[in-house]
């Protein structure tokens, strides 16, 4: 079982990174990007486990230690 | 009165702690491996600033699970003293002992210079030789300093007088202009609610003798001796 953990910035808070390459993008004439988030790729190999024992794990995971929930989301992709 | 200096892997301010305490307060002091347990023989732990496991994931992310970091928590539930300078602050809110959390500088720059800094409440161990509306000349040196939490906690922090120094301009006046890093609030420092716990961006250590340009960091160090 693959995890991939997604984590960015929440809506609600400034990302300083995003502004500054949507504002890059802008100069390079791609004037449609209305908005970038940059945020955290993250792969995890879990080995042998069930699929509902894997959310279960990477959502503590998350929560605890690979996203701070007071600024950051988090989203995950299992297979 | 002994203070213990914790040492993360990463850490490199722990010296320059270790230093002022001892050799310019002349008080006890030692430093505390990041593996160690044992804090019972000390009054105030010191987290240093430094680059704690490489800022790997997010600062301080990583250095919260160090197992010294379950005995700091124990020891400021006991209302024992516990100061985090810069990385050690953002230690702090990792690890939920203040709250909030640091996101990267409006700049995006590594900022390394001398702020002012209002303090805004003396009615903690840390702050109480300042007077209120105070203002103290001390570096800052870091990346991730700009202070965010939602609206709901910084009224509480607000409210409770939690906020104990502000980025200020040199006549005292908190303004955006003086604020060197977009924290909410011009937020240099906060305490938790039972104010043994104190969290700070700028470097006291850096500024505790004339040589260095400024002694006013020395204030928050004497207050702590002084209280203990």
């Amino acid at each position: 079982m693959k995890a991939k953990v997604y984590v960015t910035l929440k809506k609600s808070v400034l990302d300083p990174q995003g502004k500054t390459v949507q504002h890059a993008l802008s100069t390079m004439g791609f004037n449609e990007v209305k908005d970038v988030r940059v945020g955290k790729y993250i792969e995890l190999e879990l080995g042998e486990i069930s699929k509902s024992q894997a959310e279960q794990k990477i959502k503590t995971m998350c929560e605890k230690l690979l996203a701070n929930t007071v600024i950051e989301e988090y989203r995950y992709e299992l297979n | 009165m002994k203070f213990g200096v914790v040492v993360f892997p990463g850490s490199n301010c722990d010296y320059d702690c270790y230093h002022v305490l001892k050799h310019v307060l002349q008080k006890d002091a030692d430093f505390i491996w990041h593996k160690d347990r044992e804090l019972s023989k000390y009054d105030c732990i010191v987290l240093p600033g430094g680059f704690s496991y490489g800022d790997y994931l997010r600062t301080g992310a990583i250095a919260r699970f160090s197992p010294v970091m379950e005995s700091v928590v124990k020891h400021a539930q006991k209302g024992k003293l516990v100061i985090g300078i810069c990385n050690g602050f953002q230690i702090l809110l990792e690890s939920g002992l203040l709250p909030g959390a640091m996101l990267r500088n409006e700049s995006l720059k590594f900022i390394c210079r001398f702020v002012h800094l209002r303090v805004e409440n003396t009615d903690t161990p840390f702050t109480r030789l300042a007077k209120r509306g105070e203002v103290l000349r001390i570096p800052i040196a870091h990346g991730e300093g700009n202070y965010f939490a939602d609206a709901e906690t910084i009224e509480k922090l607000k409210k409770n007088d939690q906020i104990l120094v502000r980025y200020c301009d040199p006549k005292g006046s908190v303004d955006r202009a003086a604020n060197p890093n977009g924290s909410l609030e011009n937020i240099a420092g906060i305490c938790n609610e039972k104010r043994n716990v104190f969290g700070l961006m700028p470097h006291p250590e850096r500024a505790s003798e004339a040589a260095l340009g400024s002694t006013d960091g020395r204030k928050i160090f004497e207050s702590i001796v002084q209280y203990a």
